[in-house]
């Protein structure tokens, strides 16, 4: 039963440099760029460039709206689905796996596909349309951490109790999800919007594909022409998602009464950008 | 010589001393349980009889020979732990045949052991099942087989039937013991239920932080209890205070009470007694020559028995009387006379009477 | 896919009131809560799949034919197929051995108690590190000028250049998958290893067994499930994924999913049904995958009763 202590050890030493090991050359890479003394100078090529604002504030723009739509979808929907049609759960819960399944190339695809400019919805016919079409691309990207967010938020609080209590003073449906329920589950959103702040920074094959000057496409297009830069701006990314991925733990274990919702989130969380 | 030997066994953890000095000889065949409430290190000395923990200090040897240092998996033990621990993704079968496939016997004697076993244990036919698909008092038999089914030099179990519904675990406790007996193989038996230990036992070790209090028979364990520890652990116990009085008697609100033992502490002193419950009579006679006044506080029919609640100089007295149809329990508030002789009373000192059970009713 | 039905929550038994006549306004109202839902999703997310479905099965003219699919079976998509199903299954299959290793180190190992903590946040964290800035942070490690590949050159001698390593190629993708596959396995493998009750082992023991013969007969049988479920998981993973292979291999590794980018922008298998019929191999292969898992899971969590 005395099994030794170095073996596992040693696996968790090696499993600890393979994965130390690129971020510590990312970052000396980003600080070689000039010759013989570490300095800043990518990072500050990468600042004054002005697509990378432009494409960086496209893509924070375009994740603020993603989470606005997700939660404006998920909320109500979540709240519908325990409230009322219990039935339908299994099915809503295989629609919002669904994204898991199907690779994001096959999705834009059938995008570009079925909304070109001489279908029923020509959403590729503008740049707005475009546009719009990418935002909906994202909210069903982060449909699964979204939803899954939300939903173990609101088995937390007991919203059948809280909606009778609601309508007992007289309140209407719209206002209950608005003023009762929203409230509440703010911490499960919010983790599920770091989540998702941080799938859309990144995503380079809608944003490709579609077109649109968003920063998954700058860094493809720096990767390909510079040398430093893209190591200056995968550090940045990194930093982003360790943000995000932090201030996720934070809201999950803030409120008691949602231990959960960090760590399921945190099992789904791999599938962002492949 | 005895089968089990324990010698000077002790176990710390870092400052913590779980299991301190303890000797213990086991016959062949005997059944030995270790009583005692948590943390007083019974379960520690059975994982150290097993082999999972290793004593500090001290030596086990079992049949001649001293397994102190030795691989559990080279014992040749039995062991049942409290929450089955059955191999989710082995049949009823293979969980018993388990030990002997290990072991390396041919297919044919393992089938025919393992049938053997599952009639022993009332299961014939549940062989193909998965234990998930059984109910607890079931998964603990298949456990008790699947231990047996190696014939194990010693079997150990770890309160084997506290995850189980009072029901099963009574008829559970007397299936094991008549198979300890049809098989005749040296057994000890950790649990904090006294009633299981002294049902079901040959001995009894009773422990508290780490050290015996007492090993004995059932017999003397409840009637002879060696410490305060044990009078208050093993049954229930009334307290009242007194006073000695020069004639060795003990004085109890003004009743001289005699003692089958005179007390050892000097006239004045303040003086507990203890009282068993059943020891209590509400009719005098030729050897119940002690009395007590008491009020009742209550009274409860249990059928065959009558549990009295008693208020006697300040403190509770419980008395459990046997049903008579022609006399009704008394009331409440009524005055009335305990009788008890002086086999029935024996001394604590003082400073210990604040031991863990008190006189309430189970 | 599959570690999202992490609560269980089943379809509850308990039907939804059938409205009564004075109801039937409430009733209505609530449908349309759920229309916006439903709607998006038929618009976004099954409509779009369900058209490259059919449009996989259909010619030019909107026939119905089996020529798409039977068109990709030419060496070059077939080999697309090969090295996509190759690599996944590599880095599968060295994600989940690797992962399960490390695991079972910070479960078993008896290691530091902060040990434990710390790598299973960062496992949180480097499964999202995926993507272009993966592929940026490998090229600085093992790239011809990568830290690595340098430090080996100085400092031992050993030009892995020269040996004939390439990050740009089979092995240099596998190895970066690895960054965030092994981090799933530890993820979704490490709650499994929990389950392992300490009492199977002790009784495993008492019963004679070796270690070994513990494991092989009762812990490798019942986390059987787990492992296999993941390596799927990490399989279709792999084969969906397209960023960090485009900023690494480019086109020089001609994976699937990098088969259909060039063919989404510009046609280069001049048959846009084709299209249709890779993205519809690909579906198969990551629902199927996805499918197996959802079962092995079923039954991994039956034996946890």
């Amino acid at each position: 039963m005395k099994a030794s202590r170095t073996g596992p050890a040693v696996i968790v030493l090696l499993g600890a440099l393979y994965f130390v090991l690129p971020l510590v050359a990312t970052f000396e890479f980003s600080l070689s760029m000039l010759r013989s003394i570490w300095s800043f100078e990518a990072y500050r090529v990468v600042f004054a460039d002005p697509q990378f604002r432009t494409t960086f504030s496209f893509s924070v723009i375009a994740a603020l709206a993603t989470i606005v739509l997700g939660a404006l979808l998920v909320v109500p929907t979540a709240y519908w689905v325990r409230l009322r049609f219990a039935k339908l759960r299994p099915l809503v819960e295989f629609i919002t796996l669904l994204p898991l399944v199907i690779p994001p190339i096959v999705l834009v695809f059938g995008y570009i596909r079925l909304y070109n400019s001489s279908s029923w919805l020509p959403f590729t016919n503008s740049a707005g349309g475009t546009n719009l079409l990418l935002v909906f691309g994202y909210v069903v990207l982060s449909l699964p951490y979204m939803f899954r967010a939300v939903d173990t938020g609101m088995a937390a609080i007991d919203i059948r109790t809280l909606t009778e209590a609601a309508e007992s003073l007289g309140a209407k449906r719209s206002t209950i999800l608005f003023r009762v329920i929203l409230p509440n589950v703010r911490a499960a959103v919010l983790s599920g919007a770091f989540l998702t702040f941080a799938i859309v920074i990144g995503e380079f094959v809608l944003a490709s594909l579609l077109n649109r000057p968003a920063f998954g496409p700058y860094l493809a297009l720096i990767g390909a022409n510079r040398a430093y830069e893209p190591a200056a701006l995968a550090m940045i990314a990194f930093a982003i998602t360790w943000a995000c991925m932090g201030l996720l733990q934070v809201f999950a274990s803030g409120p008691p009464g949602r231990p959960r919702s960090g760590r399921s989130l945190f099992k789904l969380a791999r599938r962002a950008a492949r | 010589m005895s089968f089990l030997e324990i010698r000077g066994v002790s176990k710390s953890f870092g400052q913590n001393t779980v299991v301190s000095d303890f000797s213990l000889d086991v016959a062949k065949g005997e059944f030995v349980s270790f009583l005692g409430p948590s943390g007083c290190g019974k379960t520690t000395m059975l994982r150290m009889i097993a082999g999972f923990e290793t004593p500090s200090a001290g030596r086990i040897v079992i049949d001649g020979e001293d397994v102190t240092a030795l691989a559990p998996n080279r014992r040749r033990i039995g062991m049942v732990f409290q929450a089955y621990a059955l191999f989710p993704n082995l049949s009823v079968a293979d969980n018993v045949a388990f030990g002997l496939k290990v072991a390396g016997r041919s297919k044919p004697q393992i089938s025919a052991r393992v049938e053997e076993m599952l009639t022993l244990i009332g299961l014939p036919h549940l062989g193909d099942r998965y234990p998930y698909q059984l109910s607890g008092g079931q998964q603990q038999r298949v456990a008790l087989a699947r231990a047996l089914a190696p014939s194990p030099r010693v079997l150990l179990l770890d309160e084997p039937l506290s995850a189980l519904d009072a029901k099963i675990r009574l008829s559970l406790r007397e299936e094991i013991r008549a198979l300890q007996r049809e098989l005749g193989i040296t057994t000890i038996f950790v649990t904090h239920d006294q009633e299981e230990a002294l049902s079901m036992s040959d001995r009894i070790v009773v422990m508290s932080e780490g050290r015996i209090e007492q090993c004995d028979a059932p017999f003397a364990i409840y009637n002879r209890p060696r410490s305060r520890f044990v009078a208050g652990f093993v049954g229930t116990l009334s307290r009242v205070e007194g006073i000695v009085a020069p004639d060795r008697s003990v004085t109890v609100e003004g009743c001289p009470i005699i003692l089958a033992e005179p007390p050892r502490a000097a006239a004045g002193t303040p003086l507990t007694l203890a009282l068993r419950p059943e020891a209590m009579r509400l009719e005098p006679s030729a050897d119940r020559i002690n009395r007590l006044v008491a009020i009742v506080e209550d009274a409860h029919f249990l059928g065959s028995v009558v549990r009295l609640k008693l208020n006697v100089a300040g403190g509770t007295v419980l008395a459990d009387t046997f049903n008579r149809p022609t006399t009704p329990p008394p009331a409440r508030g009524a005055w009335v006379d305990l009788h008890f002789s002086p086999a029935d009373v024996f001394a604590l000192e003082a400073d210990e009477a604040t031991s863990s059970k008190t006189a309430e009713p189970a | 896919m599959g570690a999202a039905i992490d609560a269980g929550t089943a379809g509850a038994a308990h039907n939804d009131t059938d409205a009564a006549p004075s109801r039937r306004p409430a009733r209505s109202f609530a449908w349309l809560g759920l229309a916006p839902f439903f709607g998006f999703a038929i618009l976004f997310l099954i409509g779009p799949t369900l058209y490259l479905v059919a449009g996989a099965f259909q010619d030019r003219n909107g026939a119905f034919t089996f020529d798409n699919i039977l068109g990709l079976f030419t060496p070059q998509i077939m080999a697309a197929y090969a090295i996509s199903i190759q690599v996944s299954l590599a880095s599968a299959a060295l994600g989940a051995l690797i992962g399960f290793f490390l695991a079972h180190a910070i479960v078993h190992g008896r290691l530091p108690a902060w040990i434990r903590p710390t790598v299973v946040t960062f496992s949180g964290v480097a499964s999202n590190f995926a993507g272009i800035p993966l592929a940026f942070a490998f090229l600085a490690t093992l790239g011809r000028l990568g830290l690595v590949t340098l430090f080996l050159k100085e400092a031992a001698g050993v030009n892995i250049y020269a040996l004939g390593f390439n990050l740009l190629s089979f092995w240099g993708l596998t190895i970066t998958y690895l960054y965030f596959q092994i981090p799933l396995m530890v993820l979704i493998v490490t709650p499994a290893l929990d389950g392992l009750k300490g009492e199977w082992r002790e009784a495993a023991s008492v019963l004679g067994a070796t270690r070994w013969q513990y494991w092989r007969m009762v812990a490798l049988p019942v986390l059987a499930p787990s492992i296999l479920g993941c390596f799927l998981l990490l399989f279709a993973n792999s084969f969906g994924a397209i960023a960090t292979a485009y900023a690494l291999t480019g086109s020089s590794l001609n994976i699937v999913p990098i088969l259909l980018y060039a063919q989404i922008r510009g046609d280069v298998l001049y048959n846009p049904n084709l299209g249709y019929a890779l993205a519809f191999g690909m579906i198969v292969i990551t629902g199927c995958s996805n499918l197996l898992y959802l079962w092995l899971r079923s039954r991994a969590e039956r034996w946890q009763r």
